[in-house]
């Protein structure tokens, strides 16, 4: 018996392994089908129609939609600025987040490593309006950063960020700056000790340091912030809408209009796809340019 | 036999008790001998009052339950889909043709409503709710989406062009909505607000405002906000929402209808042609028009204007609702329509080109 069963042991194993893989992976795929693909395959779907089926309108097929931005030139400009928006709250997160990573890795253990991990997450568990709104009372003029100036310089102008630019970017810095921390975090952790101290001990000083040893190890983290930061900040609505005033009109707010005011869905649908195509070709092209290292992120 | 026929009719008037509570969340006392109607309406918005619902109850035998949409395009596919199901439908009257045409509608015979004798004139029979000298829609409810100002700060507020005064600049808000604002607009260069021929002259208008815009409103609750924070002085507002604003938060504010008159929006209750109830129908429809109901809901709760002229002068003569929404201004308005899907789309195009060229 045992003889038998011996040799076909470790195709056996094998087989059950692979059962257990498809097994665990089960559940996330299939809820990635269910969850993403289906809707992103109806939003597909939409965008090649002349409007939204509902009630008891018929189909039309149309690649109208996709002509968009040549018939409205002006998302030329909605765009742009959208993401230069992605460049502002990215490159700040990445200014803010590598050091305050940096800081965790290497200066903290411990208890007083979780309990500043757990401030760093703290954004994630507020509701995204509840703290838009909380800025909104921070930012306005008298609000609390005005009157916080005024406390230490009576004599200085009225300070309102309310409906401006900079507001925008501040919301959203303060909504996706975890991610980069995290991210970076990751990176940073997994550079030897050794490392740095061969190259202190072959004579480098700290700037060469940072520059040829930490900032490359941890460029992967960088780039994967960035990449989780980039996406949603283009396509963001609530802040610029909230906290920008009559500026905040980004391709997020364009969209979200042609689905819960315009009632156009196949436009919302083809100018989300659009952007979608924008966003995998700037990445695309990055990662040609960025050294071959990140270009396997 | 009769203890058999007793018992099914037992069972009977169980089985419709059963359903009855089941489908409404009460437990009617007469179950068995009351007819039950559905309304559908948004929610809150007046026909699911409670302490109403058990008057009509009482005065009729009636009793009503409710289903609710949250758009108007789920209103009219609910009617679609569910026919027999509803008796008596809120449809913003710029709906309701759209909705006869479908042949969704019966016609609402006025004469049988007593209450729709004091109905104001230019409400009652509005182009909006008749289709071939019929009337499909009993109006109920209007209000004005048009000028508001801080009482004090602003002066010779007499034209929407305040909207384009650089004494003002910074301080004007608009409501993010494209309907509203081409109708500003269409308003301001002497067109109709339904059906403008100069699509551009009202565009140059809109973008010329960019140096007052200071931002762009779109629910009551962000306008108090920023109302109560100083961040605008001039702004188009809702006449429901400013009778709130003054009333609740106490807000300095001050509703006009400018020269150019204003926005009108008008509500009718209608009887879909698939109702089984509509004498009963017709009974809430009345009920609803009724000024006692109207005065207490306006009252206790808070409620757009009513289109009955006798609700209105019934209204204490302190009533903030009744000051804003003065019967004079009824011939200044125009009042949004029906309007073809093509057109909406032009709406929303040219309202997002100028908001693009408020932010460059």
């Amino acid at each position: 018996m045992a003889t038998r069963i011996a040799p076909s042991l470790p195709a056996r194993l094998s087989s059950r392994r692979a059962w257990t893989t498809a097994g665990l992976l089960i559940p996330a795929y299939g809820w990635l089908t269910l969850a993403v693909f289906l809707p992103l395959g109806a939003m597909l779907f939409f965008s090649f129609l002349k409007a939204a089926p509902f009630g008891d309108r018929p189909l039309v097929f149309t690649f109208d939609q996709y002509l968009a931005f040549f018939r409205r030139p002006y998302l030329f400009d909605v765009a742009w600025r959208s993401i230069e928006l992605g460049l502002w709250t990215t490159g700040l997160c990445a200014l803010i987040g590598l050091p305050a990573a940096l800081a965790l890795a290497r200066a903290t253990r411990g208890r007083a490593r979780q309990v500043l991990f757990l401030l760093i997450i703290l954004p994630f568990w507020t509701n995204g309006l509840v703290r838009i709104f909380s800025w909104t009372i921070v930012l306005r003029e008298g609000g609390v950063l005005d009157q916080a100036l005024h406390l230490v310089l009576p004599s200085a102008p009225g300070l309102s960020l309310l409906y401006s630019y900079p507001a925008i970017v501040i919301g959203l810095v303060h909504a996706y700056l975890p991610y980069m921390i995290l991210t970076c975090y990751l990176s940073v952790a997994a550079i030897e000790d050794s490392v740095v101290e061969a190259a202190r001990s072959l004579g480098a000083r700290t700037p060469a340091i940072f520059w040829k040893i930490i900032l490359p190890l941890s460029l992967p983290g960088l780039v994967s912030g960035a990449i989780l930061i980039f996406v949603p900040v283009i396509g963001s609505f609530m802040e610029p809408r909230i906290l920008g005033g009559r500026i905040g009109v980004t391709m997020g707010t364009v969209i979200e209009d042609q689905f819960t005011q315009a009632f156009n869905w196949p436009l919302g649908a083809a100018l989300s796809f659009i952007m979608l195509a924008v966003v995998l070709l700037i990445f695309g092209l990055t990662s040609r340019i960025l050294p071959g290292r990140v270009a396997s992120f | 036999m009769a203890i058999a026929i007793n018992r099914r009719s037992f069972n009977a008037l169980l089985a419709s008790g059963v359903t009855a509570a089941a489908s409404s969340g009460l437990m009617p006392r007469r179950a068995a001998a009351a007819t039950e109607i559905t309304v559908l309406n948004w929610k809150g918005y007046g026909t699911d009052e409670a302490w109403a619902l058990k008057d009509f109850a009482a005065a009729t035998g009636v009793t009503v339950k409710h289903d609710y949409f949250n758009s108007e395009p789920e209103m009219l596919t609910k009617l679609q889909t569910n026919p027999g199901a509803y008796d008596v439908v809120l449809i913003n009257s710029a709906r309701t043709q759209q909705a006869q045409a479908a042949g969704l509608l019966d016609p609402i015979d006025l004469a049988a409503a007593p209450n729709a004798k004091d109905l104001a004139p230019a409400l009652k029979t509005h182009a909006n709710l008749m289709v071939d000298g019929k009337t499909y829609g009993l109006s109920w409810l209007w209000g004005m989406n048009s000028l508001a100002i801080r009482t004090g700060k602003v002066t010779g507020a007499d034209s929407f062009a305040i909207f384009l005064d650089p004494r003002y600049a910074g301080r004007l808000a608009l409501l993010d909505d494209a309907a509203t604002e081409i109708a500003v607009g269409a308003l301001l260069t002497g067109q109709d607000i339904n059906n403008p021929k100069d699509m551009k002259a009202i565009g140059d208008k809109l973008k010329a405002m960019k140096t007052n815009v200071k931002l762009l409103w779109s629910s009551e609750d962000e306008w108090n906000k920023a109302f109560a924070a100083d961040a605008f002085d001039i702004s188009v507002f809702w006449s429901g929402a400013a009778v709130r604003s003054k009333k609740q938060s106490k807000l300095p504010v001050e509703f006009i209808v400018p020269k150019e008159g204003a926005i009108g929006w008008l509500d009718g209750l209608s009887i879909p042609k698939s109702s089984k109830n509509k004498d009963a129908a017709l009974k809430f429809i009345n009920y609803m028009v009724d000024p006692k109901f109207y005065v207490a809901w306006a009252t206790q709760a808070g409620a757009p204007a009513s289109a009955n002229t006798a609700a209105m002068s019934e209204l204490p003569a302190d009533d903030l609702n009744k000051q804003i929404h003065k019967p004079e201004y009824l011939s200044k308005l125009q009042f949004m329509s029906p309007m073809p899907d093509d057109r909406r789309q032009a709406f929303n195009d040219l309202w997002e080109e100028v908001k693009a060229g408020y932010a460059k």
